[in-house]
């Protein structure tokens, strides 16, 4: 939905749901939502909900795709037919689907000691429940959690968040409409112990000074994210404590 | 940030990313949980919970990993599924991402002769053995042997599948919780290391109180007091379905 | 083409032990065999679908969402809105998923769904179209598989009956000049006309016994089934056997009791369940 005229940030900073620039929608971690699948999580940024399932490390089928020296890491993002605000949209997967499925799988696979498990496979599948901006952010910080419930090894948790420029504005966690009407959308995932990045891309313009800006805008918010990841993950394992 | 673990008195619950700083004076339980980042510091990689004591000046860390595939470790005895056959060997399903196969050699003696004989007399699709596990490598996979004392083909009994972090805990210290099961529900438990789980007992009631404790304590794996709490709770379902009548305190 | 599944591998001493529970009356997790296991169902759960439910049947859980469309009419129905059902199991579900197109079980899954709604009439479609002949609703039903412990189509069929009970029609609007239609999704102007509602009740074979609702352990050592798709006033709306089993006469008729008790007793139970969100 294309906005005209409308302001996306008004002149005392409010945002069109009320939030400041700086500001995350609420974030909801849910941990071990599955029976079957080894780690599992849902993740709500707002109105866009995400969920994770991860198998692993596990056999590889087909066995010529197995690697010698480590597991490898396999990742499919899809959005399922009523996510989407609008149509429907078709069961088949598009252009969109196949590149955010490597673009995330680059964002985890960094996070990961894959050489731990040589001749396995590590399965993340991500399935986007309703589409609100931020799917694959939310899809990243979800999948991470996932492959901790799993209890596969890893260096870090990966955590995400997109910033963009808003009627001139850098603001954190577009939704839907500012992602579409925005100046600048750029989803970033980073290992946040180790301040490494692993997915950063754009999509609009930006300055030189406001990227730089808005970087340290991401790993502010992230840090916020990360702190929310290991609070769930306690949550889960420690609520039969006493 | 990431949060560095300082020995403490509880236990602590620690996320990949948080680190422990060691050095000379420090013994490590479960190193192949840990990362070296730097010279002293060590990250931990998976979910788990972590134990520090100082002992005068000596530092002891054990992780204990709440989840994970079993991998398998010389010496490890194991409940698998034969799941496919050659001339001369089986193929054995262990719980694992790695596969595990079993001689004929092994099973049968030297005497075995694959142009004569059919393997799948002796052990067949979908048999289920106790053996023990001879030679691991993540390269190639694990070797298994059924020499020992109670190894070889299981014929009858249930199968329960636990995660197989927590197979120390259904045994317990000095098999503590394992024996006051085995005591409790009159049933034969045996508890192979992959996480699988074999029960005989005497009628079906029984059974289900043993599985139902069973997949209690894998809830409960990381909790103080769980022995004892078990205890109660077998006892408590035993008079509920009328195989005591009284509760004995 | 469709050929032998590759049967799960199930432990000797394991059909043993289940056939042993199933042969004195009673599931794995000692509900008597005729029983279903607990219902559980979320609504709401994808706001951007007209409708969604997450329906959780013991471990088994299924996503079914609702899109309404506009679209034309099927040629040899003209004056009917447009029903489509698909499933998908997701790969998440069970370790033995892999991704891709819906295999041929997901598509029995929904084609089985399709013609329980279609023959029943279970959704008045002659109430969905805007022009006649040229535009109707596409009533778009699509359902996902999200975790495997047995009985997905009992599950499915309740999970997409909850969803279309709770769907609403949205507002539109037709330009007398351009002759355009303009959606409003944010005002709905009535619910989705149901004549009646419909389950199915799978009866499945297990050795020589009968069970229904049975978990993922024991549907892989089922035999066979046969579903039976009963309508609110008591008509077989459909029927399918599946598996490599056989099934006597005998047996056919005792498990057409069996569907069209529990047929009704689900019904009933999704209706109760229903009527909390209205």
């Amino acid at each position: 939905m294309k906005l005209n005229k409308t302001k996306l940030v008004t002149e005392d900073g409010r945002r069109i749901d009320g939030r400041r620039p700086d500001e995350l929608r609420p974030i909801t971690i849910d941990i071990g939502v599955l029976k079957n699948a080894d780690g599992s999580a849902i993740v709500e940024y707002g109105n866009t909900k995400v969920l994770a399932a991860v198998y692993g490390p596990r056999e590889v089928v087909p066995r010529h795709e197995e690697l010698a020296d480590r597991a490898i890491v396999r990742c499919r993002y899809r959005m399922l037919s009523f996510s989407t605000t609008g149509e429907r949209k078709s069961p088949a997967p598009s252009r969109r689907e196949i590149e955010l499925s490597k673009v995330i799988r680059e964002a985890l696979e960094p996070a990961i000691l894959s050489s731990q498990f040589p001749r396995t496979a590590i399965d993340i599948f991500i399935e986007v429940i309703n589409a609100d901006g931020g799917t694959r952010t939310a899809g990243i910080t979800a999948a991470a959690v996932a492959l901790a419930d799993a209890g596969i090894p890893m260096l870090d948790l990966v955590a995400a968040v997109a910033v963009g420029k808003l009627d001139g504005v850098l603001v954190v966690d577009l939704n839907g409409i500012e992602d579409m009407n925005g100046e600048a959308d750029m989803p970033i995932a980073i290992m946040p112990s180790l301040g490494r990045i692993t997915m950063l891309q754009l999509n609009g313009v930006l300055s030189p000074g406001e990227f730089k800006s808005a970087l340290s805008l991401a790993i502010s918010s992230i840090n916020k994210i990360y702190e929310l990841q290991k609070e769930a993950l306690r949550r889960k394992y420690l609520t039969i404590e006493e | 940030m990431y949060e560095t673990l300082e020995a403490k008195e509880k236990r602590m619950l620690a996320i990949p990313g948080d680190t422990v700083t060691l050095d000379q004076n420090t013994t490590i339980d479960g190193s192949i949980y840990l990362y070296k980042r730097n010279e002293n510091t060590y990250s931990i990689t998976v979910t788990a919970l972590v134990d520090i004591e100082l002992i005068e000046n000596r530092k002891r860390i054990r992780v204990i990993p709440l989840k994970g595939r079993y991998i398998p470790k010389e010496g490890d005895v194991i409940v698998g599924i034969v799941i496919d056959a050659t001339l001369s060997s089986w193929i054995i399903d262990i719980n694992s991402p790695y596969s595990a196969i079993l001689y004929a050699y092994d099973y049968i003696g030297k005497n075995f002769n694959p142009t004569v004989e059919n393997i799948r007399r002796y052990l067949d699709i979908g048999d289920v053995i106790l053996a023990k596990v001879v030679q691991f490598e993540r390269s190639r996979g694990a070797v298994l042997t059924v020499q020992d004392k109670g190894l070889g083909k299981i014929t009858s009994g249930s199968l329960v599948e636990i995660e197989p972090c927590k197979v120390a805990r259904v045994i317990g210290k000095k098999k503590s919780m394992l024996n006051m099961l085995i005591e409790q529900t009159k049933c034969e438990i045996f508890v192979g290391n992959n996480g699988r789980i074999l029960l005989k007992c005497p009628n079906l009631e029984l059974e289900y109180i043993a599985i139902l404790a069973i997949k209690k304590i894998e809830n409960e794996a990381h909790t103080t007091g769980l022995t004892e709490r078990i205890k109660d709770f077998v006892i408590e379902e035993k008079v509920k379905r009328g195989l005591i009548k009284y509760e004995i305190k | 083409m469709s050929s032998t599944p590759e049967t799960l591998l199930i432990p000797k001493i394991k059909y043993s032990a289940i056939l042993n529970v199933i042969s004195k009356g009673f599931h794995v997790d000692r509900r008597s065999v005729m029983e279903y296991r607990q219902l559980n169902i979320t609504y709401n759960v994808a706001p951007n679908a007209d409708s969604s439910v997450l329906l959780r049947l013991g471990n088994t859980q299924i996503l079914a969402g609702i899109k309404l469309e506009i679209g034309q009419p099927f040629p040899d129905n003209p004056d009917e809105g447009v029903l489509i059902v698909n499933a998908e199991y997701i790969p998440a579900a069970s370790p033995v998923y892999e991704p891709g197109p819906p295999d041929e079980d997901a598509i029995e899954l929904a084609r089985i769904i399709d013609r329980s709604l279609r023959e029943s009439r279970a959704i008045a479609l002659d109430k969905l179209v805007i022009t006649p002949g040229k535009r109707v609703w596409s009533l778009w039903v699509d359902i996902y598989v999200l975790d495997y412990d047995g009985n997905l189509i009992d599950a499915s069929m309740l999970a997409s009956m909850a969803a279309l009970a709770n769907t609403y029609i949205p507002y539109y609007e037709v330009d007398q000049t351009t002759g355009s239609i303009r959606i409003d999704r944010n005002k709905k102007i009535m619910p989705l006309p149901i004549n009646k509602y419909v389950a199915t009740v799978t009866i499945n074979k297990i050795g020589e016994y009968m069970v229904i609702d049975p978990t993922g352990e024991e549907e892989a050592i089922a035999s066979g089934s046969i579903t039976f798709s009963v309508s609110e006033d008591n008509y077989i709306v459909g029927i399918q056997k599946r598996g490599m089993g056989t099934f006597s006469t005998d047996e056919i008729e005792k498990a057409l009791d069996v569907a069209l008790n529990k047929g009704k007793e689900m019904i009933e139970l999704l209706k109760k369940l229903t009527a909390v969100t209205k």
